[in-house]
This record gives C-alpha cells, sequence and structure tokens, in this order.
C-alpha cells in the first residue's frame, strides 16, 4: 500500500506523479464532497418530512407513460435521514480513502450516485417510481463492488451479487405488478385506498413474493449468501454504505408494503417475520462468532441485526394482529430504534475494519493484533462500534434491544397458547444472538486491535489520515447519542409511529425520557443515568485501589511471564481462530466446520510428533446444502441447452424459420 | 412504584449502606467459603480474615505493568469492579427504593455484568499470551452461552411482578409468597442458581483456588496481573460472588428487605437479614463443592444447555400457571 505522496517508482518524472497525485486527490475531494452534500440533503429533507406536512410531487417528462411520482411521509424521511446520516460520514472518509486507495474514476462518478439512487427508494411515492429507484440502486452497488475486478474474488462476489439481486428484483416487480394491477392504480395511494379490492390469495401471494424480495436485500436467511461474499470484497467506504444503508432498503419494503399498504394481515404473517427473523439473528450471529475475516464478521453480522430487526417487526404484527395495540407500538419503536443504532454502528465499523485494510492490506484476524499502539484512533473507533454491536449497556445497540426485550416479555398470555409459546422462544433467541455477539465483538476487538502484532504488515500499520478519522469521529458521535441520550429520538420515532396504524401507532410508544418508561407497564431505564454512574462507580473503584499506594515502591514495567521460557514470540498468542474454537466445539452440528488435521512423526517413533497440521475451513452450511443443488441443476440445464448451439448458422436460420411458424400457427 | 416516590435521604443511607456492606463483606464471604471448605475437608485454614490480609498485602506490591499490554488492561480492574459496585447500588440487597432501582432493571444488571467480565476479556487477550487468550476464549463461551438462561430466569421472574424492575419483582414476591413454590418459580430458580455458579466461576465450573494451567478458566485470564491491580480484580470477583448471591436470597427469600421509605430500624434489620442470607448461601455453596469435582470444559455446554431448558420451562410454567392474583 503507497500513499498518493509516494508513488510507485516506476512514474517517469517526479512532476507527472505529483501532478497525478493532486489530480486524483481533487477528484476524491469532488467525489466525497458531492456524496456529503447529498447525504446532508438527505437528512435536511427526511427531517423536514418527518416533522412538516406530506408532500406529493409528480414530474411527468422524466418517465414516459406513468412519470415519476414523488410521495414524502414520516416513515419514508425517516429512511431517507437515516440513509442521508450514513452518506454524510461516508462521504468524508472517501475523500481520505480513495485517495489512499487509489481509485479510478469510475467508482468515484457512481459514489454518489449510489447515494442518490439509496435516497429515491424511500421518496418512490408509486410502483414504477419505486422499482426504478430500486434498480438503479442495485446497479451502482453492482458497479462498486466491482471496483476491484481485477482481483478474482471481487468478480466472484460481484457475479454472485449480481444474480442474487437480480432475482429478489424479479420477485418484487412480479409482486408489485400484481398489486398494481389488483389495486387499480400505480400509485401507492390508489392502491392503499383501494385495499377492499384485493382478494386474500392475492395479498398472500404479494406478501409471499415481497418478502422472498426484500428479504433478500436485508440479507434474510435463507436469501443472505451474497453478504458474506459481496460485503467483504467491496471497498470500505462502499461496504459500510451497503451494510449501512442499503440493506435497510428491505426493511423498508417490507414495513411500507406489508405493514403499511397491505397490512394489518393474518397472525401467520407476523409469525413468518417472526420465525425468519429470528432464525436468521441466531445463524447470522453464530457465523460471525466463527468468522475469522474481519469485514466477512461484520457482514454476518448485519445478517444477525436484521434479523432481530424483523424479529421485532414481526412481533409488532403479531401482536397487533391479537389487538395487543400498546406493545405492538413498543415492538415498532424498538425495530425503528434497532434501525438507527445499527446503522451508526455498522457505518463505524466497517470504516474502521477500511483503515485496517487500508494500512496493513489484512482483513484476516489471524494476522492481525497490536493495532492499538499504531493506530490509536480507529482503534477507539472500532472499539465504539463493537461495544454497539454486542448490545451491552453504553453501547448504541442496548437501548433498542432493551426495547425488544420488553415488548417480548410485557405481550399478554391470558388464553393465548401462540403468544404463549413464541414469546419465550423469541426471547431464547434474541438472548443467544446477544451472548454470542457479544463473543464475536470481543474476537474482533481483541484479536485484532489488543495484543501483539501477528504478521509484519500489522506490525508496519500506520494510522488513518485526518479525513478518514473525521468520517469515523462523526459515526461514534451518532453511536454516543444512541447509548446515553435517546430522549434525542423520541420526537422523531412518535411522527414515524403515527404513520402505521396497523402495527399500534394510535398508541403512544415508549416515553424516551431521561427514564425509559412503558406505557401502561411498569419497567423503565434509563442509559445516561447508568453511564453517569458508571463513571462514578469506576472512579470510586479506581480510589479503592490507592489503599496502600505510600507504601508501594514505585511503578514500573516488566516483561510478560513466559512460564519459564527466553522469550515469548506473537505466534504463541491465541488467534482468531483458536479463540472462537470452543465455539466452535459447541455449535458443531449448525456450523459443519471442514477441519482436517495432520500429523507426521518422526520416524525413528511414531511416539514422537514432528509437526501438527490444523486446517479449519469454515464454509456456510445454507449455502452448501441449498445454493450448490440449485447451481447445479442450473449449470446442468444449461449444458443441455448448449447443445442446441453448435455454431452452426444453418441450424439457426432454421431455428429463426421454425420460430416464425410457430408464432403464425398461433397467432392464426 | 418507586420511581414516582420522592427519594428519601433514608432511602439513600440504605443504598450507601449496601455498597459499603459489599465492599466490606466481599472478602469476608470468600474467606468464609475457604473456612468452611478447609474444615470439611479436615484442614485448618487460612481463617475468614485471610482475604482480608491478602488484599492488604498486595496492595502494598509494586505496580507492575507487562510490557506490550495497553490502557485495557490496566483499565479492566477498575472496570469490574466499578460495574459491580453499580450493581451493589441497584439491587434491593437492604432496601427496595434504591435511587437507581428506576434506572436499570434486570436486564440493565445483566448488561452490567457482561460489561465487566467483557473488560477482563479484553485484558486477558491484551496481554497477548498463550494464557490470557486461553482464558479469555474459555469465559467468553461461557458468558455466550450464559446469558441466555439469564435473560430467560429474569423474564420468568418478571411475569408475576409484570416488571423486571427489581424492585416490582421483590415486593410481588412479598406480597405474594404463595407462588415461590410454583412451578415456574422453582425451576427459575435452579435455573439461576446454575447460571450464578457458571459466572463467578465456581465449582463445577471453574476451580477458583486451581493453579493448574489447563483447567484454569478466570486464573488463566487474569494471570498477567501482579500488586494492586489483583487486588482490584480478586476484590472485584469477590464483589460479584457477594451481590450475585444477595441477589438471588432476595429474589426468592425476599423478606427482611426494608420498603422503598425505610425506617433506620428497617435498614439495620435489613442488613442483618442479608447477611444471614448471603452467609448461609455461601456455606451452602462451600459445602456442596466439597463433593465434586470440576466439569471437563467440553462438558460445561452441556450443563449450562440443561440450565437453559430449565429456564425455558420457567417462563412457559409461569405462563400457563400464571395466577392473577393482586
Amino acid at each position: 500500500m503507497t500513499t498518493a505522496l509516494h508513488d510507485s517508482p516506476s512514474v517517469p518524472a517526479p512532476n507527472t506523479s505529483l501532478r497525478h497525485a493532486r489530480r486524483s486527490r481533487g477528484q476524491a475531494i469532488l467525489s466525497g464532497g458531492i456524496t456529503t452534500v447529498i447525504g446532508a440533503v438527505g437528512v435536511v429533507v427526511g427531517l423536514s418530512t418527518i416533522f412538516g406536512q406530506p408532500r406529493h410531487l409528480r414530474i411527468g417528462w422524466l418517465l414516459p407513460l406513468v412519470g415519476v411520482v414523488i410521495d414524502l411521509d414520516p416513515l419514508g424521511g425517516f429512511f431517507i435521514a437515516a440513509t442521508g446520516a450514513v452518506s454524510i460520514a461516508v462521504g468524508i472518509y472517501a475523500v481520505g480513502y480513495a485517495q489512499r486507495e487509489h481509485w479510478a474514476r469510475f467508482p468515484l462518478v457512481v459514489l454518489p450516485l449510489f447515494v442518490a439512487a439509496m435516497l429515491c427508494v424511500p421518496a418512490a411515492g408509486s410502483v414504477t417510481t419505486f422499482l426504478l429507484a430500486w434498480e438503479l440502486m442495485a446497479a451502482a452497488s453492482l458497479v462498486l463492488v466491482l471496483s476491484e475486478h481485477h482481483r478474482a474474488e471481487v468478480r466472484s462476489a460481484g457475479i454472485f451479487y449480481a444474480v442474487m439481486t437480480q432475482l429478489g428484483f424479479a420477485a418484487i416487480l412480479l409482486a408489485l405488478v400484481v398489486l398494481s394491477a389488483a389495486g387499480g392504480g400505480d400509485a401507492f395511494a390508489t392502491i392503499a385506498s383501494h385495499l377492499g379490492d384485493i382478494s386474500p390469495g392475492t395479498r398472500t401471494a404479494v406478501f409471499l413474493l415481497t418478502l422472498m424480495g426484500f428479504g433478500s436485500k436485508a440479507g434474510l436467511l435463507p436469501l443472505h449468501a451474497w453478504l458474506p461474499r459481496a460485503h467483504p470484497e467491496a471497498p470500505s467506504p462502499v461496504s459500510a454504505l451497503m451494510s449501512a444503508a442499503m440493506v435497510n432498503m428491505g426493511i423498508y419494503g417490507i414495513i411500507r408494503i406489508d405493514m403499511q399498504i397491505l397490512g394489518p394481515g393474518p397472525h401467520w404473517w407476523g409469525l413468518t417475520l417472526m420465525i425468519f427473523g429470528a432464525v436468521s439473528a441466531v445463524f447470522g450471529v453464530l457465523q460471525a462468532s466463527v468468522a475469522t475475516d474481519l469485514k466477512r464478521l461484520l457482514a454476518y453480522s448485519t445478517t444477525e441485526n436484521m434479523g432481530l430487526i424483523t424479529l421485532a417487526l414481526g412481533a409488532a404484527a403479531l401482536l397487533s394482529s391479537y389487538g395487543v395495540q400498546n406493545v405492538s407500538a413498543m415492538a415498532m419503536t424498538a425495530a425503528l430504534l434497532l434501525i438507527l443504532s445499527h446503522a451508526s454502528f455498522k457505518t463505524l465499523a466497517f470504516l474502521g475494519a477500511g483503515s485496517v485494510l487500508a494500512a496493513t492490506g489484512l482483513r484476516d484476524l489471524d494476522k492481525l493484533g497490536g493495532l492499538a499502539r499504531r493506530m490509536p484512533g480507529t482503534t477507539v473507533m472500532f472499539g465504539i462500534a463493537a461495544l454497539g454491536a454486542s448490545g451491552l449497556p453504553l453501547g448504541a445497540g442496548f437501548v433498542g434491544e432493551w426495547l425488544l426485550l420488553q415488548s417480548l416479555i410485557h405481550s399478554p398470555h391470558d388464553n393465548n397458547t401462540m403468544l404463549a409459546l413464541m414469546m419465550p422462544l423469541s426471547v431464547g433467541a434474541v438472548a443467544l444472538t446477544t451472548g454470542l455477539g457479544i463473543a464475536a465483538m470481543v474476537k474482533a476487538f481483541g484479536v485484532g486491535f489488543l495484543a501483539r502484532p501477528r504478521s509484519a504488515a500489522a506490525a508496519a500499520a500506520r494510522e488513518a489520515p485526518a479525513s478518514m478519522l473525521a468520517g469515523m469521529t462523526l459515526a461514534a458521535a451518532a453511536c454516543a447519542v444512541f447509548a446515553v441520550a435517546p430522549v434525542l429520538l423520541s420526537p422523531i420515532l412518535r411522527q414515524v409511529l403515527a404513520t402505521l396504524p396497523s402495527v399500534g401507532g394510535v398508541e403512544a410508544g415508549p416515553a424516551l425520557g431521561t427514564y425509559l418508561r412503558l406505557p401502561g407497564m411498569a419497567g423503565s431505564i434509563s442509559p445516561g443515568l447508568i453511564a453517569a454512574a458508571l463513571v462514578v462507580a469506576v472512579l470510586l473503584a479506581l480510589g479503592l485501589s490507592r489503599w496502600g499506594a505510600r507504601h508501594r515502591p514505585d511503578a514500573v514495567q516488566a516483561p510478560l511471564w513466559a512460564c519459564g521460557a527466553d522469550s515469548l514470540s506473537p505466534k504463541m498468542q491465541y488467534t482468531a481462530t483458536s479463540f472462537a474454537e470452543p465455539l466452535q466445539r459447541v455449535f458443531d452440528n449448525v456450523l459443519q466446520p471442514d477441519t482436517d488435521v495432520e500429523i507426521t512423526h518422526f520416524a525413528e517413533s511414531q511416539y514422537l510428533v514432528e509437526k501438527v497440521t490444523y486446517r479449519t475451513l469454515m464454509t456456510d452450511p445454507v449455502e452448501h446444502r441449498l445454493y450448490n443443488p440449485v447451481v447445479r441443476a442450473v449449470t446442468t440445464w444449461a449444458q443441455w441447452v448448449r447443445r442446441a448451439h453448435p455454431g452452426s448458422v444453418h441450424l439457426y436460420l432454421t431455428y429463426g424459420a421454425m420460430g416464425l411458424l410457430i408464432v403464425l400457427v398461433i397467432a392464426r | 412504584m418507586s420511581a414516582t416516590t420522592p427519594i428519601t435521604g433514608l432511602a439513600v443511607l440504605a443504598t450507601t449502606l449496601q455498597v459499603v456492606a459489599v465492599v466490606a463483606g466481599a472478602p469476608l464471604v470468600v474467606g468464609g467459603m475457604r473456612q468452611v471448605r478447609a474444615r470439611l475437608e479436615g484442614r485448618a485454614g487460612g481463617g475468614i480474615g485471610q482475604p482480608w490480609r491478602d488484599l492488604r498485602k498486595l496492595m502494598r506490591k509494586q505496580q507492575i505493568t507487562p510490557q506490550g499490554t495497553t490502557v485495557v488492561f490496566g483499565f479492566a480492574p477498575a472496570v469490574v469492579a466499578g460495574t459491580t459496585l453499580l450493581i451493589a447500588a441497584i439491587l434491593p440487597l437492604i432496601a427496595l427504593g434504591s435511587p437507581l432501582d428506576p434506572a436499570a432493571d434486570l436486564f440493565g444488571v445483566v448488561g452490567l455484568l457482561f460489561l465487566g467480565t467483557v473488560a477482563l476479556t479484553l485484558a486477558g487477550l491484551d496481554t497477548g499470551t498463550a494464557f490470557g487468550g486461553m482464558g479469555s476464549s474459555r469465559e467468553i463461551t461461557i458468558a455466550a452461552l450464559v446469558e441466555p438462561t439469564i435473560l430467560l430466569a429474569v423474564f420468568a421472574l418478571s411475569v408475576p411482578g409484570r416488571s423486571a424492575n427489581l424492585a416490582a419483582i421483590v415486593s410481588a414476591t412479598t406480597n405474594n409468597p404463595g407462588q415461590l413454590i410454583s412451578p415456574g418459580s422453582l425451576l427459575a430458580f435452579v435455573a439461576l442458581g446454575i447460571v450464578i455458579i457458571a459466572e463467578t466461576g465456581r465449582l463445577p465450573v471453574d476451580n477458583p483456588s486451581t493453579h493448574l494451567e489447563l483447567t484454569m478458566i478466570h486464573e488463566a485470564m487474569v494471570l498477567e496481573y501482579a500488586g494492586p491491580r489483583l487486588a482490584l480484580v480478586e476484590w472485584a470477583s469477590g464483589m460479584r460472588l457477594t451481590v450475585l448471591l444477595g441477589l438471588m436470597a432476595n429474589l426468592f427469600l425476599p423478606w427482611g428487605v426494608a420498603g422503598a421509605n425505610p425506617s433506620a430500624l428497617a435498614i439495620l434489620i435489613g442488613l442483618v437479614a442479608i447477611t444471614v442470607k448471603v452467609a448461609m448461601l455461601a456455606g451452602l455453596l462451600a459445602a456442596g463443592e466439597v463433593f465434586i469435582a470440576k466439569l471437563r470444559y467440553f462438558r460445561i455446554p452441556e450443563l449450562l444447555a440443561g440450565s437453559f431448558l430449565l429456564a425455558l420451562l420457567a417462563v412457559t410454567a409461569s405462563y400457563f400457571f400464571a395466577t392473577p392474583t393482586n
């Protein structure tokens, strides 16, 4: 990794290199600046929509026949503002990152375009506009994933992503076409007002198809497989945008189509969402806890968090279908809070991982370590993100998870076997997710940033430039707000909730004051007060340890205890693989790791071991079991079809003539 | 709820007393348990005050920072001790009306507990030794598997009081003692007991007095600590044990706890009651430990899975057998 100023020696004259560096710097500033400005516009528009009047805009000339319809309401505004905020941080970060990584012109141009497309998705007011924005977003993200296309892994990830995102788009397209045909119009408002005309069968079909399409965008099981492939291979600012903003669009689609326009649905809709959410959360976190690639770990953590959000949405839908509006409103608030907190800590985590990647060229945790001394700023930032992701108090994710748990334990259970069974199981799933999430994040932070460097590249790491640190600081500030002062979000959440009558929007949601209180229920918490009290308590503990201080000799530094050996080598440390080995063994049945132990004995005696080779390959069992057969079937089919394409022009002419004849016969 | 009642000076006094009692009593609890164990094994033992003497000795030693460690290693003991002190201030040990009770419910307390665990785990990794990593890896695995059980047990306990705030749970039990012998409550008691043993590193999950490397969990993680920092780690782990035993005692035997608006006499009774209860539980735990051996590390998940199942049954039972009597 060379920086822009110390360019590679193959450049002929220093003058040219300097000019080249200046130009690439200008381009990076321009691209990052435009991205930031678009993001800021998104935040302003989003917030003014949440607190202002709903706005309707029709631009007829932009799209033939139907025109582009923009409909801004608080729900859309919420997602616009969240996406905008992520883009601001990413835009600032991209200025430094694009220079350090020598981005080509193409990704620099597409980055602001991608952000703009994402902002259009929640603003769309009609099926056509929505699909247009959606496809634009998917195409722009695909181009960005492929920005390092000279590497084979990137190309493979790109193909995987392209196929899955287009299949998801096909499902959404089909669902929305059916919906607008049944609803008698293109605009979402028209469809919503003609809800009575839509038959239950159509509604079910639309629900299932949109769940598939939006679920694949949100990375829910079993359509998650593109996440752990595309996110690690994309440049880190793009990973941050995809993981913190684009996956949210899947959640937005589920809320908008399935809960707002089609809702309230039957019981099993909520139940289905809960089951998909819980399975995704547990599976995602399990894979994250055994992953050794830092960005792959974060990608699986996205699946986990989207699972938790879907679980909360499902709980809201289920409770609302049983008429428990106040608890349903709580679950919905939890989902909205989780969306915001996930966006903030995941942006920060991917940007931090990007700094590490830019400084060392490494994503493999087994080769990292010791970054805390060389990159203190990045380490602190990643620490804040990891704390947020682990759902512990003082972390960004705590309040959302607390509300989710409260909504699960406060659901009434009198004479309702369904709720009495679902809620404890969901609490178990959420709790297991939190527990394993802590393990995954301790691994990512502890193995990656603390301890001693496990490779020469990690030992030679240098701190990220100021613009990258500035982008991360913004995201970290958002994390801090969600962690200690969720009260600031209270007015936003109230407005958004009011637009969702089918999931308890008529009730007041939980009050997020200094104390978070639940409406009509006993139970409260105060994240800000806990933080303040913890600071006092830690100071008290430090005071306790002053006892006897005047008898102490001066503090010294000493070498680590080496069990009597000469010295410790960094190779003796626990790596990410060894750290996660117990968990891998405990969850052997689910993870199905491919392990290989090879023992070579000395020739003289088979009781003496010369060397032991241990290899473990973590593959995704779902991918293995579900995707490979499908891919194999498609390949076999393609082989068959290929036999009809021998390359003979005469044969092709015959095909054409036959086709024409068939058409004529049918059309007669 | 206590959130709405004004906080009186005596309630603040009771909370302060709680923290002081935990700080001062924790080494005595550890000493007492060692003494019970020693006597049952036919040894004389070092006396109840031995942990206090050890602390004084360690506190006067030189502060040694291992080379290559960061602030994480230096501050982890203070974070563990700080979270435990905060938990001691939140829990209804002596009186119900802690000013911090509405600030953190049982989920918050569990979160704080894990925050301490995470701090020590990171410190273990920070040293960059094989033992530190080994201890951390084992500790975090156990913690990850303990968390579901704890939260489910919390769920089961919060069903009768319809709140996860501790004062509400304890007062619901005092008002309606009959539910203590309900299946849900009993199952939750056993499940919570197992996870408290796992969390505080007692037998059969971890042997607190081991110095055999291969079996160590907690000890391996804190191997690089010495002097005052080691003292703080030891003190904090004693306080964790004390606080969790106190929580267990008051969740399932809530008698003697002073109300939200206590008198001076009630506070005194509360102090005596919690001391007796913790001493009894600690004695029972120590006596039980004499008769069991440490489990093999990879058998521990089975024990924890069992406790998870008990907790799940506890919730289900409390749902299906819930009697809405108030």
